[in-house]
């Protein structure tokens, strides 16, 4: 008896091991589905390179390349302004802060990732907007820029928290080693610290964009929504995310504008795989 | 200039205000969204459903919709996330299934939360036939989950020291015996911390329930797992770009709500994870 | 009566070959000591006896271990560890108070009922000789019993479970020489009831409190006599050798 039911368990729980595989696949396959279904009115190329987003004009419009470039641009802004910051925050708080803030600094790092996107969103709508409008002299501060910030914001815990495992992955022994040899602690940090937890940074700067890159509300709450191509980061943009969030809810189930919107979530889904399968290899590769 | 000591501090210094730059603002939007959203909070609007268009009347639906989808995920997510740590842990062996294993949960953990809300739709709501519906919602958050309380869990597994599972064998304990009587208990605490952030997480999102679950405005209380609800953070979304004319005071106050639900939910983790460690004996 | 039979066993982690074709018998009521220098396959030879060996994923072996005349390899695991319990090099006390510690294997086996829990928890501590020094305390948390408590604490909970043979691996390494001492005494007064395997680093130890000595080199058993034997006329030189304190 207690035989069997072990049996039972112990297969159960195989199974359960696989599930994510299989909601992987399972993502994937229904992504695939109905996104792919697009490609019978437009070719791929047209769709990726296409100029013009106007899905619901007659016949529909469905290019989204400037979806992409804004969603490229606020991310580059958005990198732009995290890689240095978080990786200096990440060394701060690694090898310079003294333990009592150290603790206080990580607590503040985690409260800011578990602000859910949408409160950050609404934030930066009634902070962040008007203040970027006023500095620029813009007509709006729904812009690129403003998309950057807030979402260079969002990546930090990201990016700060896995640097930081990584600054503290490096052994004592290289620090002392440097320390014998009459280095200050700086130059420590930049020759030898630094260099030895490379890779995990780079992972971690990785992940960061890959944050970035599928932050969808307080995106679209605050870059303006305008899917045309931009011309600078003091414009209005539209991004992948933002597009599938913001026409989803009145595409018909079954149009061209529906699958259009699955094949968007295709694009989303290769670039997070991507990012993530790399950064996974370089955290792994780190081995010291 | 060349000196290094000075460089050592202009360096430290820099390094500081960076980290400065990132922490204060955290600190400043918390104390803002008290500050504008105390001030909504009051009976009424935490137990009265919303009136005139959402421009007056209290948030009550969509707490209790956030309540039962949170509730939906978990109930779905932490058996299987538990099942599937414990076989990562206890059961896999060093092979290409088991990287694959991993593979896949990193994935998950990267995939664009919107990216789950067209899964949500495609899968449960479309082929399945649930509908916009609490269901759909739940599970589409579970899956989003899945990985946080895999994580969590397989680390607290795994921090259970290896040589207990060998005394337990050789007292004639079973593998699921050891797992049932030795080794789950002792990772307890790690486990529940990973579920209350998971809990957490699933509370603020907004994108996996867009196309799923949430209502737009539904001034009344769902009857069946098959009925929409409203939501915190889509009703935060909603009155803040969709409805013009709402009240500042009635934003804040609903940002503020969604704020303590998921800053007391991942406090109870912290609290959790504190006490153990205090308590822990190997 | 024969307890265990060895028979032409070997066995390998991975690429190394851990044990080389072992035939010895253990008798029953009998203490063998297993002396050896490190790496020479004394635990991995102790660890074959209640199949922990297996845990690790490389483990391979050949040849036949009979327990009472039962192939072990056909038995079920979880019974034959009932029946040869263990104890451990190090004190190792699992993470419950000391009366749970000593009901862990009685749980295992079904048994519910408090009081009957509670009447072979005391005979248990009263047969390791520590029931004196804990009766008052039985809700504390092990850890918090001495290093010498917590070793008889071990062996009283491997003695709950009612085993025919204890195996013990280094039981006296961490232990100061009052506890040994005493871990020692309990040892030679279970001989009565139970068949003991002992393997130590300490030659004195086994010259002390074993009927028949083995002495492992390399993976090999070079030779096993009554200890008297051992420790006056050795018929190896190697054997010589190490209980004089040339090597290992």
């Amino acid at each position: 008896m207690r035989r069997i039911k072990e049996f039972i368990i112990e297969k159960l729980i195989f199974l359960s091991g696989l599930t994510c595989v299989l909601f992987v696949l399972l993502i994937f396959l229904f992504l695939l589905k109905e996104g792919i279904r697009v490609f019978k009115a437009v070719s791929v190329l047209k769709f990726l390179l296409g100029k013009n987003w106007y899905p619901i004009s007659e016949p529909p419009q469905l290019g989204v390349l400037p979806l992409i470039l804004g969603s490229l641009i606020v991310t580059l802004g958005a990198t732009i302004i995290s890689i240095p910051l978080g990786i200096a925050c990440a060394l701060y708080i690694a090898e310079v802060a003294p333990l009592k803030i150290k603790e206080v600094l990580k607590a503040g790092i985690e409260l800011l990732a578990a602000i859910p996107s949408v409160v950050l969103g609404f934030i930066g709508m009634v902070t962040l907007v008007p203040w970027v409008k006023n500095v620029f002299h813009l007509p709006t501060g729904l812009t690129a820029l403003s998309g950057s910030i807030m979402l260079a914001f969002m990546a930090m815990p990201t990016i700060v928290s896995i640097a930081e495992d990584a600054l503290y992955a490096v052994p004592k022994s290289y620090k002392e080693a440097a320390f014998a040899l009459g280095a200050t602690h700086w130059q420590t940090i930049y020759r030898v610290i630094l260099p030895a937890a490379s890779s995990g940074i780079l992972a971690a700067v990785m992940l960061g964009i890959g944050r970035v890159i599928g932050e969808t509300m307080a995106v679209m709450m605050i870059t303006g929504n305008s899917a045309v191509i931009p011309h600078s980061i003091l414009q209005p943009v539209r991004t992948l995310t933002a597009t599938i969030a913001a026409e989803m809810g009145e595409a018909v189930v079954g149009s061209e504008h529906y699958f259009a919107l699955f094949a968007i979530g295709i694009v989303l889904f290769v670039i997070s795989f991507i990012i993530n399968v790399s950064a996974d290899l370089f955290l792994h590769r780190r081995k010291i | 200039m060349s000196n290094p000591k000075t460089t050592q501090k202009i360096a430290f210094f820099f390094l500081f205000l960076a980290t400065l730059l990132i922490i204060v603002p955290v600190g400043l939007i918390i104390i803002i969204i008290i500050r504008k959203g105390l001030p909504a909070i009051n009976w009424e609007f935490l137990m009265d459903i919303p009136r005139e268009g959402m421009r007056q009347g209290g948030i009550f639906p969509a707490i209790i919709g956030t309540l039962y989808l949170v509730l939906g995920a978990i109930i779905f997510a932490l058996p299987l996330g538990l099942m599937s740590a414990i076989y990562l842990s206890e059961y896999a062996r060093d092979n290409f299934l088991t990287r694959i294993i991993k593979l896949a949960i990193v994935n998950l953990a990267g995939v664009p939360s919107v990216v789950y809300g067209l899964f949500g739709l495609a899968l449960f709501v479309v082929f399945f036939k649930f509908g916009a519906s609490i269901l759909s919602g739940s599970l589409t958050l579970g899956i989003m989950i899945l990985p946080i309380i895999i994580t969590a869990s397989r680390e607290a597994l795994e921090t259970v020291p290896y040589h207990f599972r060998e005394v337990s064998y050789s007292l004639g304990a079973s593998k699921w015996q050891t797992i049932r009587y030795l080794i789950l208990p002792n990772a307890l605490a790690g486990i529940l911390t990973g579920t209350i952030l998971g809990l957490g997480r699933a509370a603020g999102e907004t994108a996996p329930i867009l196309f799923t679950v949430a209502a737009f405005y539904l001034p009344q209380l769902p009857k069946s797992i098959f009925d929409q609800v409203m939501a915190l953070p889509y009703h935060l979304y909603v009155i803040s770009t969709q409805v013009p004319n709402v009240t500042e005071k009635m934003r804040y106050g609903t940002a503020l709500v969604l704020l303590i639900l998921v800053l007391f939910m991942n406090l109870v983790a912290i609290i959790i994870r504190y006490k153990f460690r205090k308590k822990k004996k190997w | 009566m024969v307890k265990f039979e060895i028979k032409n066993l070997n066995i390998w982690f991975g690429g190394i070959h851990a044990l080389k074709n072992i035939t010895l018998q253990i008798q029953a009521n009998e203490i063998l000591t297993i002396i050896g220098p490190a790496n020479s396959g004394k635990t991995s030879f102790l660890r074959m006896l209640n199949r922990l060996n297996e845990l690790q994923t490389n483990f391979r072996m050949q040849g036949v271990v009979e327990f009472n005349k039962e192939d072990i390899m056909k038995m079920d695991k979880e019974k034959l560890r009932q029946q040869v319990g263990m104890v451990f090099a190090l004190p190792s006390p699992l993470p419950l108070s000391v009366f749970d510690n000593i009901a862990y294997g009685l749980r295992l086996q079904g048994i519910r009922k408090m009081a009957k829990l509670r009447e072979k928890v005391e005979l248990a501590l009263k047969r390791a000789y520590l029931w004196d020094e804990v009766k008052d305390r039985l809700e504390i948390s092990a850890f918090n019993l001495s290093g010498g408590q917590q070793q008889r604490l071990c062996l009283a909970r491997t003695l709950a479970v009612e085993p025919e043979v204890i195996l013990f691996d280094e039981p006296c390494s961490g232990l100061d020489p009052i506890s040994t001492a005493k871990v020692e005494e309990t040892m030679l007064k279970l001989k009565e009831n139970y068949t003991l395997v002992l393997v130590t680093n300490n030659v004195k130890q086994a010259a002390r409190i074993g009927d028949r000595t083995a002495f492992f080199l390399s993976g090999e058993l070079i030779e096993i006599d009554n200890t008297e034997k051992i420790f006056t006329a050795p018929s190896d030189r190697r054997t010589d050798d190490y209980i004089r304190g040339k090597f290992g």
